[in-house]
């Protein structure tokens, strides 16, 4: 399709280019063009507009080929993404420089002789022809990324494959020649080792990790592919960047371990905000990933692979009539003299034997006419009678949502708030194509409240950084009602707040805006799944929020009574003579027994928040402390019934988490293995024996301890029901 | 004519009365906490002081508090500050009674307040604050303001032919000056006896600069009468003054105020109590009062200019037709007419307003006329 497009888009240029000509000169110069000239020239459409971005897709291709393949050889993915700076003496001023990308994982590998073809030529893949949830569509991506880093570097992609254990491994070397949209080989020859050895050694961080717990060991890669590109590019961290990238990828594929070792010197930043955003998320990930000398790990949250998926046939409602008749064509040319009966049958889901009988008689023809015999009218009336017919959707096993689980698992992951909602919406159908909605949202904690709400967007598991307000997933955030769940929205658009929303769609063919993959088609049916989805999370958030403030409100009620408590014990010694301690405490007891909703809902919600209350206990630091009451407690002045500031408590909030959080982090990192284990088993365990868990845990010397037994907890809700859900792998 | 009647009350001697009012506050307290041992919410027993638990007792000819009582207790967010002042002050009453003293509402906000323990919180954050919960402790008492040892500042005068003592000091009304007798808050008999009396009827003016004019005409010595005032809605002091002149003096009071709705309801407080102090109206309201002027008619009658007239307001309307449905006024003939009068007029009239005939038109001609004709509203 991308083909047609570009064919058509480049015509016009050939007719202007010189004027006065007859037809026959002009003849001579009309030719093919090829696909990969056609986007060695219109680079921008694939993603490659700058060298910071042409870095990034590069990457994302990578990764999302090699995510794909270990899916479908249902592996658990270990992926590695490595950037060497191959200029580090270049000065700080260069707008780019030369860098080798190299992405390995343990997929199945690729056999020989299609090396050429997948790596070396443009819309070559498996993927564009089937109906089936995968993360590339077209065929173009890894392509593009070496054509690329031929065009500005010279320099041949390099591949190592091992499609077999035991086997040798194929190093092949490859440039793409883009007049004949085909591959040349400049270098062939099998190898032993695999992983290739070089990267393990790359760097005191790739050393250091290798002798810790394991870097690209031939164990964890019994199989696999290697892909080197050398290109022009930058690396630079912030919105848009690799970083960014692989911390969204790890969020929505939980199941995946990544490695990420970026090159040594980073591009110094001329926008600092951007700077700060990147290391205010990069901290963030911290707490769950390891680093050691700059090698970032993110780590699997759940071994269970995605749902395998099927490949499911297109159905009548989705195809178009020219297709059809293409589709009747070649259904003609495999099964010479197949009736239409049949034909409707195998290539297209959702018709049975009845319906194709029906379907049949309603053009006029019966069950026994040959696809041969169908002429165009025909083939029209068929078209029309798709239409009107009634026909079951398309069927949902081909696609393979997150899970509200794994949402949760990867926005805790990535996000560190203080309250996580995730919805999963039934498939639903937009052309013919079945399609999925999942939305999750983060709130409070250490997010900044007064900006607008981070959207982070997937499709089929791939994050989406660009062209935000073009994406069908924005429009559906905008249209959403914040306001209805007590959040600030300016008219018609982002919420204002401490929030990250999160919006997944999952589809066998997801409709983007370019080539480029950036941003998701405005189709009503998805915008209107989107906003369903984002609803069913600002529900939750709503309900929270409220009770939420409800705490406040007791929390306040609770200091009003005991602030008058002592005067009023005093006023009644000095008239009666009663013990005024004994009064004091006895209605000390009776407030706290009156306010107890200000404890209870806290537990049960797992506020966590460190907090300097000198009253409290205090063992190590951290505390989980009653958050409704001390943000309240510090505003209490003169106004007791003061409005109640959400703003100003969270953030007041915030900087104190923010301090003691770094401190337990860095506690925290040399017996991580040790506690999570345990961890994982406490919450198993909560969460096996009730869904609703009411013993209040005592103060954890890991808060990251908390979150995840909280998370756990949360996912165990199913949405709206409150039940356990059963759907999607366990989390831990 | 000046006929000794006997006080409604039976006279109790201040220290028995004291003790009666300590061993009521004292029953609170212990109440207080008793219940808070024994793990309930301590309560005060508040009378609500409301229209809607105002009764209008017609035989008596006075408004009267119902039974409607509202808990105040201390885990209520709304009562709870209050619950704590109640407290406070029962304290700061007790202390008054043990000391013999009393204070002024003033002086019982200073005395309450203070920075709650532990907070920036003023334990009251105004006077008024502190007045309001004083008026619910002589409810729940039922205690007189007086008992609890509380006088409020003085507001209100008198001249006459009666000569009075007042804590001891004999006081002859009839030489005054130009400023008058300032009636205390208190006006009971163990503060204010009546010593000598020759006036016949009591002439209550609206405010003080009326009363001047009356004053310096020597209006009470030439209709032998005494002359007061309560600068606009008269104290309770005043209230109690005119209440013990009409009962035990038999003095007949006549009223002259404001054409006005402020006017009219001056004198519907005067006549039948109020109904924030509803409680104490067997003791303040006089039924019989009657009502001199300003009339609506007066404008016609005594031939008054245009510039006398002070348009009615929207705020003045509501209030006027809010007091002609009193049930009090509701029946009352005289009165639904005089307040169609002044509503068909369409504006109010000051009893000033009578200057603009004559600098003492109202003393010389008006007054005298009036109680001549027996001109008056009932």
């Amino acid at each position: 399709m991308a083909a047609k497009e570009a064919v058509a888009v480049a015509e016009p240029k050939k007719k202007s280019a010189t004027p006065k000509v007859d037809a026959e000169s002009m003849a001579t110069r009309q030719r093919d063009i090829s696909v990969s000239e056609f986007f060695a020239k219109n680079r921008h459409l694939l993603g490659f507009d700058n060298p910071r971005k042409a870095m990034l897709t590069t990457i994302k291709e990578a990764v999302d080929n090699s995510l794909d393949a270990c899916e479908e050889a249902e592996i658990l993915p270990e992926i590695a993404v490595i950037i060497e700076d191959l200029e580090p003496t270049r000065p700080a001023s260069a707008k780019s420089s030369r860098y080798r990308v190299t992405v390995v994982d343990n997929g199945p590998g690729i056999v020989r002789k299609q090396v050429e073809n997948i790596f070396g030529r443009l819309l070559y893949g498996s993927k564009f022809h089937r109906l089936k949830m995968s993360r590339g569509q077209q065929g173009i991506g890894i392509s593009a990324a070496g054509m690329y880093g031929l065009i500005t570097t010279g320099r041949p992609m390099a591949i190592f494959t091992k499609p077999k254990a035991g086997q040798p491994t194929h190093h092949i070397e490859l440039a793409m020649n883009t007049k004949t949209n085909r591959a040349e080989v400049t270098f062939d020859k099998e190898v032993k080792d695999f992983p290739p050895d070089r990267l393990r050694k790359l760097s005191a961080g790739t050393r250091a990790l290798a002798e810790q717990s394991g870097f690209l060991t031939a164990t964890e890669f019994p199989t696999g592919t290697s892909v080197s590109i050398e290109l022009d590019g930058k690396y630079q961290r912030g919105r848009g960047s690799v970083d960014e990238f692989l911390e969204l990828t790890a969020i929505a594929n939980p199941h995946a371990r990544i490695v990420f070792v970026p090159p040594t010197r980073v591009t110094e930043d001329d926008e600092p905000d951007v700077l700060t955003a990147a290391e205010a998320s990069a901290a963030a990930v911290a707490k769950v990933t390891t680093e050691t000398n700059g090698v970032i790990v993110f780590p699997r949250g759940v071994h269970e692979l995605p749902r395998e998926t099927k490949e499911i046939q297109p159905h009548p409602k989705g195809i178009e009539l020219g297709i059809l008749l293409q589709m009747l064509k070649d259904y003609e040319a495999t099964e010479k003299g197949g009736t239409l009966f049949k034909f409707l049958q195998d290539c297209f889901c959702r018709v049975s034997a009845s319906t194709a009988s029906g379907m049949c008689e309603a053009i006029g023809l019966t069950s026994r006419t040959k696809v041969a015999d169908v002429g165009p009218p025909q083939a029209e009336k068929l078209f029309k009678v798709f239409q009107e017919s009634k026909l079951a959707p398309p069927p949902t096993d081909c696609l393979a949502p997150i899970g509200v689980r794994q949402l949760l698992a990867g926005m805790l992951k990535g996000v560190r708030a203080e309250f996580y909602a995730a919805s999963s919406r039934e498939a639903d159908v937009y052309r013919g194509r079945p399609f999925q909605i999942e939305a999750a949202i983060a709130f409070g904690g250490e997010l900044p409240g007064d900006e607008t709400a981070r959207v982070i967007r997937f499709a089929n598991r791939v994050p989406l950084l660009f062209q935000q307000s073009a994406c069908s997933s924005f429009k559906a955030v905008s249209e959403t009602g914040w306001k209805n769940y007590n959040l600030s929205q300016p008219r018609g658009g982002i919420p204002v707040g401490p929030l990250v929303i999160m919006i997944h769609m999952a589809s066998v063919w997801v409709p983007f805006t370019s080539e480029s993959k950036e941003a998701i088609a405005d189709y009503d049916e998805i915008r209107k799944e989107m906003k369903l989805a984002l609803m069913e999370c600002g529900r939750k958030l709503g309900t929270y929020l409220r009770k939420r403030q409800r705490m406040r409100r007791e929390g306040l009620r609770r200091d009003v009574f005991e602030r008058y408590i002592g005067e009023i014990a005093k006023a009644v010694h000095a008239i009666m003579g009663a013990d005024p301690k004994a009064i004091y405490d006895a209605l000390l007891e009776q407030a706290n027994a009156r306010t107890a909703v200000a404890d209870q809902v806290l537990d049960e919600d797992g506020q966590v928040i460190k907090d300097e209350d000198p009253s409290g206990p205090d063992d190590d630091g951290v505390l989980i402390v009653h958050e409704a009451i001390a943000p309240a407690v510090a505003q209490l002045s003169s106004t007791p019934f003061a409005p109640l500031d959400f703003g100003n408590g969270s953030k007041k909030q915030t900087s104190k988490v923010g301090a003691v959080g770094k401190s337990s982090a860095s506690t925290q990192a040399g017996s991580k293995s040790g506690s999570k284990s345990t961890t994982r088993a406490k919450s198993k365990a909560d969460s096996a024996a009730s869904p609703k868990r009411t013993a209040k845990q005592a103060p954890e010397s890991a808060a990251r301890a908390e979150l995840r037994a909280r998370a756990a907890k949360a996912a165990s809700r199913k949405p709206g029901s409150g039940k356990p859900s059963n759907d999607g792998p366990r989390l831990f | 004519m000046a006929k000794q009647k006997t006080p409604s009350a039976p006279a109790r001697t201040k220290k028995e009365r004291d003790a009666a009012t300590e061993k009521k506050i004292v029953m609170l307290a212990t109440d207080v906490a008793k219940r808070s041992l024994a793990g309930n919410e301590p309560t005060v027993r508040v009378p609500t002081r409301t229209k809607s638990n105002t009764l209008w007792n017609k035989k008596k000819g006075i408004l009267q508090m119902g039974p409607a009582a509202q808990e105040r207790g201390l885990f209520n967010l709304s009562q709870a500050k209050s619950f704590m002042q109640t407290m406070l002050h029962s304290s700061s009453i007790k202390d008054l009674i043990a000391a013999e003293k009393t204070l002024s509402l003033r002086g019982m906000f200073y005395k309450g307040l203070h920075t709650v323990a532990g907070t920036k919180e003023k334990t009251f954050a105004d006077q008024d604050e502190s007045d309001g919960i004083l008026e619910d402790l002589e409810v729940s008492l039922a205690a007189l303001r007086e008992e609890l040892h509380i006088f409020a500042k003085k507001a209100g005068t008198m001249v006459g032919n009666i000569t009075i003592i007042d804590s001891g000091d004999e006081i002859d009304c009839r030489r005054m000056g130009s400023g008058g007798y300032a009636i205390p808050s208190i006006v009971e008999p163990d503060v204010i006896k009546f010593k000598k009396c020759d006036a016949k009827f009591v002439l209550h003016v609206e405010k003080n600069t009326v009363w001047s004019r009356f004053n310096e005409d020597r209006f009470w010595e030439k209709h032998n009468c005494i002359l007061t005032e309560g600068g606009g809605q008269p104290p309770r002091g005043v209230r109690r003054l005119l209440r013990r002149l009409n009962e035990e003096l038999g003095l007949p009071v006549y009223c002259l105020l404001d054409c006005d709705p402020w006017g009219h309801y001056i004198y519907s407080v005067i006549k039948q109590g109020s109904i924030s102090l509803a409680f104490e109206s067997e003791r303040l309201a006089i039924p019989d009062v009657k009502y001199l002027g300003i009339r609506a008619s007066d404008y016609r009658t005594c031939g008054l200019s245009d510039d006398v007239q002070i348009a009615l307001n929207d705020t003045d309307i509501k209030r006027a037709k809010e007091i002609a449905a009193y049930p009090w006024f509701q029946g009352h003939k005289g009165w639904q007419r005089e307040i169609d009068g002044m509503l068909n007029n369409g504006f109010k009239m000051e009893v000033e307003s009578l200057i603009t005939k004559d600098i003492s038109y109202v003393t010389e001609t008006y007054v005298p006329q009036r109680l001549k004709a027996k001109d008056w509203l009932d």
